[in-house]
């Protein structure tokens, strides 16, 4: 008797648990609240399975214990609940389905007005480059990458000479404007992610990646490696500092092209030249 | 031939039981049943110690060899987690705890329990003792290479302990060991540490194939008269089709190993694109890091159901014996496992959903994987609908059961969540993935195993387990583990990456702080009170109370053999010849609560059974 009651009791507590818990998602700052939505409906569909099957079980338990004089029941088969079963089941499973298949279908067609955003990854950092007065990114290389060509950018590209040089583990995003995330790594496998977007993808090196997403709420967001990248993944860290239109061009103005760190390398370059000539 | 055996007069005895069995009659005989076509097998009996319990050729003693050591390496495991847990509820507590370790823990940790304890345990443990017993056989067919299959694990554990000894430590790669960090600097133990693992991997692979070769053949070949393919337990089921699924997709695992290895020593580039590393080019290039994913998960997603299809099935047998009940839905419960193990070769891409590949395989991937749910939830109704209207004895096996049933659906629900590829997006890589698999090839396949362990006890060592002690057993470890993983979900949801040594102060983590803990002190508890087993098994074989034969009223073959615990050959002079299938529980008319699979019709007559 009292493993049905312990059984109940613990249903009853995971109930109460998800519905007072106070560790849950953090406010979305992102267009992906179908994900949230998705999530929710999963919640219902299937936390009402989860109880319906346990309760059942608890009933079996309580009404059906062991008596010596009493015989169970003898019925190897019974076609038409089972057929029944099948398909509720299939059923529920494919309500579940569509939605997800739905929002995938978005998160796979990255919206035309959606500026790029490359994302270099390392071992253990993050580095941004943004496409200039073209719209358009230089092709790259890794053997390329050098301390004036840090995204290894093809120096006879002409797409290139524009790009737009963030020199920081900081990216700052244009509220409401979708934003298509393009990665890269040099090295390992890393993975952008912010928890408040709900977006993310692994950086494969090797190939560029992307998934996209449009900030709706300004403010400052930690970036987060999310796939195991060796000895220093958990302190891989960024940010993001999600901006209105004006704050981001004054922003945007105060930041380096390609062309000009390349400039500001090679007057480096004659100046330490200079100096040890002096 | 066998000289204790003498198997060609057996036979013509058998046949001559046939009472009118002449075609045509107007008495059929209802109790015959078809001659075997093949003689007996040849078994060799060891003569000294080493060759009985040594280089043995009894699939018993291998099967108990393979069980112990599954369970020290799932010690190691345990310990493991405890340290890993040590860290993430009281960081800076173990002095030692680097990252190096606390990564190389993680690592082992997770390869030991899947591969090594869990896959071991139930198919070179549970099969090798249970198959040729439940199918009426004398032994494995190639008792041989089942020794050497024992060995062969044993030396792979030998080599994956070996590898906390070598400089540089064990990999702390992440069991899912993906490279290009696997066999980087950068990663811990990427020298030595890694190339130990890969060995190990393949000469388990190699053991395995021994070893899955004889369950799948005696199944298929060894079965005695009368055990048709339907009137086989649904553990042998769940072995059986674990098993074909083991032959398919290690290779899989065994051919990455091998490139990974070629990768590190001879510095191709099969895995290997162009790096840049400490501002070096290396000379790898042109490689596919995703390419290793996906034989990774072609290997690892078959894994986790042939963790999963044997617990299914012996669960089956161990709810259907102590309900007292047929198992409902025999033959659905059979197509579910065949269908299960089928469509898991097409599910793998779920686990790699962000991980770069071409995001329109998510759709495939995601409507195969919801698919396979339909067949899974199918097996949870009939184990509830075994329940309903049977005469449940709710001692420590049916808790066990109960046990695994709650975890199981848990986890099978949230397996929904991840399998649902855009849900999956801000989920994977959490600790939602975690609490997930835990709950789902973790706990409930662990509950099982201790149902499996005190039901099979009485027949193994011909002693009962104590109830009283395998009861707090049960309820430490259920409530534990609930507790651990249930919550654990929900630092998912927060965004809490894993694999994270430390979690810093990011704000919306640090109110998961007190979660850790509390997390932490549960898995030391759970932990601890897998000793009680330990202690239960030691005081039992000490004092316990001998079990008489077939202790719990069961219908399957292993419970009638000649003597308990069974000898070499387990049948003594004649093998049962089977008129049923196992679960005629309760059936209407009948004197006991069960008819044994060796009881013929006409001892039967007045019974409503049904013909199976």
């Amino acid at each position: 008797m009292h493993a049905g009651i312990i059984f109940l009791l613990v249903i009853i507590g995971s109930v109460l648990f998800h519905i007072f818990t106070p560790w849950y998602w953090t406010d979305i700052a992102s267009n992906w609240k179908g994900m949230d939505d998705t999530i929710t409906l999963t919640f219902w569909v299937g936390g009402g399975v989860f109880v319906a099957v346990c309760l059942f079980m608890i009933y079996c338990v309580f009404k059906y214990q062991h008596k010596e004089e009493r015989r169970a029941e003898y019925k190897p088969e019974d076609k038409k609940l089972e057929k029944i079963l099948t398909w509720a089941t299939t059923l529920g499973v494919c309500a579940l389905l569509a939605p997800g298949l739905i929002i995938w279908n978005q998160y796979v067609n990255v919206p035309k007005n959606a500026i790029e955003v490359d994302v270099m990854a390392w071992q253990w950092g993050w580095q941004y480059r943004l496409p200039g007065a073209d719209g358009k990114l230089g092709t790259t290389q890794v053997r390329n990458i050098a301390d004036n060509n840090p995204f290894g950018i093809n120096p006879d590209d002409p797409f290139g000479k524009d790009d737009i040089m963030v020199e920081s583990d900081v990216i700052n995003l244009e509220n409401n404007r979708p934003v298509k995330i393009l990665l890269r790594s040099v090295d390992v496998l890393h993975n952008w992610y912010v928890p408040q977007f709900r977006a993310k993808m692994d950086a494969v090196p090797g190939t560029v990646t992307f998934y996209w997403f449009e900030p709706n709420k300004v403010g400052e967001y930690e970036v987060l490696c999310a796939e195991y990248c060796g000895v220093g993944h958990y302190a891989m860290r960024g940010g993001v500092e999600v901006q209105d239109k004006a704050d981001y061009e004054v922003w945007l103005s105060e930041q380096e092209t390609f062309e000009q760190l390349s400039a500001r390398y090679e007057k480096l370059n004659v100046d330490g030249n200079k100096l040890a000539k002096k | 031939m066998s000289d204790e055996y003498d198997n060609n007069k057996s036979y013509q005895a058998q046949s001559s039981e046939v009472i009118d069995g002449s075609a045509g009659s107007v008495n059929p005989d209802i109790d015959y049943v078809r001659p075997a076509e093949v003689g007996e097998q040849d078994l060799y009996h060891g003569h000294s110690f080493i060759e009985k319990w040594v280089f043995c050729q009894d699939a018993k003693v291998i099967g108990v060899q393979y069980f112990l050591t599954a369970v020290f390496t799932g010690i190691v495991g345990l310990i493991l987690s405890w340290l890993m847990r040590l860290q993430l509820g009281f960081p800076g507590l173990a002095g030692f705890m680097t990252a190096e370790h606390y990564y190389q823990f993680v690592t082992m940790h997770g390869m030991i329990m899947v591969v090594y304890f869990l896959t071991a345990l139930f198919l070179g443990g549970f099969g090798n003792y249970l198959i040729p017993l439940m199918v009426g056989a004398r032994d494995m067919v190639f008792p041989y290479v089942n020794m050497l299959s024992f060995w062969m694990f044993f030396v792979a554990v030998a080599v994956l302990m070996a590898s906390f000894f070598v400089p540089g430590g064990p990999t702390g790669a992440g069991w899912t060991l993906y490279p290009p960090q696997t066999i980087l600097e950068g990663t811990p133990g990427s020298g030595m540490g890694i190339l130990l693992m890969l060995i190990s991997l393949s000469l388990f692979v190699i053991g395995f194939t021994m070893g899955g070769l004889n369950y799948m053949i005696t199944i298929l070949q060894a079965r005695t008269r009368g055990m048709t393919l339907m009137r086989m337990p649904l553990t042998v089921w769940g072995i059986f089709t674990a098993t074909v699924l083991a032959m398919l997709a290690f290779p899989a695992l065994l051919v990455s190993a091998i490139m990974m290895t070629l990768d590190k020593v001879l510095q191709t580039s099969f895995f290997m694109p162009t790096i840049l590393k400490a501002g070096e080019v290396l000379e790898y290039g042109g490689g596919s890091p995703i390419l290793f994913q996906h034989l990774f998960w072609f290997f690892g997603h078959p894994e986790v159901y042939i963790v999963a299809l044997p617990a299914f099935g012996i669960v089956s047998d161990l709810i259907s014996v102590h309900a007292r009940k047929n198992i409902f839905g025999y033959r659905m419960m059979v197509w579910a496992i065949v269908g299960i193990g089928g469509l898991s070769f097409f599910v793998w891409a779920h686990h790699m959903y962000v991980s770069g590949m071409n995001p329109w395989f998510g759709f495939f991937f995601a409507t195969t994987t919801l698919i396979i749910a339909v067949p899974t939830a199918m097996k949870v109704y009939n184990w509830i609908l075994t329940l309903w209207r049977g005469n449940i004895r709710i001692n420590t096996v049916m808790l066990w059961c109960l046990g695994f049933i709650v975890t199981f659906v848990n986890g099978g629900i949230t397996g929904i969540f991840l399998g649902n590829v855009s849900v999956d997006v801000p989920l994977s890589d959490t600790y939602f993935v975690i609490a997930h698999f835990h709950m789902v090839m973790g706990i409930a396949p662990l509950m099982v195993i201790m149902g499996a362990v005190y039901h099979w006890f009485p027949l193994v060592a011909g002693k009962m387990l104590h109830e009283g002690l395998g009861k707090w057993h049960f309820w430490i470890t259920f409530l534990g583990a609930y507790s651990i993983y249930f919550p654990m979900h929900y630092l998912g949801f927060i965004g809490v990456p894993r694999r994270y040594f430390e979690m810093y102060d990011s704000p919306y983590m640090t109110s998961a702080v007190g979660m850790n803990e509390f997390i932490s002190i549960a898995a030391f508890i759970v932990g601890a009170a897998q000793f009680i087993l330990v202690f239960n098994i030691i005081k039992t074989l000490k004092t316990g109370k001998k079990a008489e034969q077939n202790p719990w009223k069961a219908n399957s073959l292993e419970w009638y053999t000649s003597t308990v615990p069974p000898e070499h050959g387990n049948f003594g002079d004649r093998l049962p010849v089977v008129h049923r299938w196992p679960y005629d529980f309760s059936v209407p008319g009948a004197k006991d609560d069960f008819i044994p699979q060796t009881t013929a019709p006409s001892e039967v007559i007045h019974t409503e059974v049904e013909k199976t």
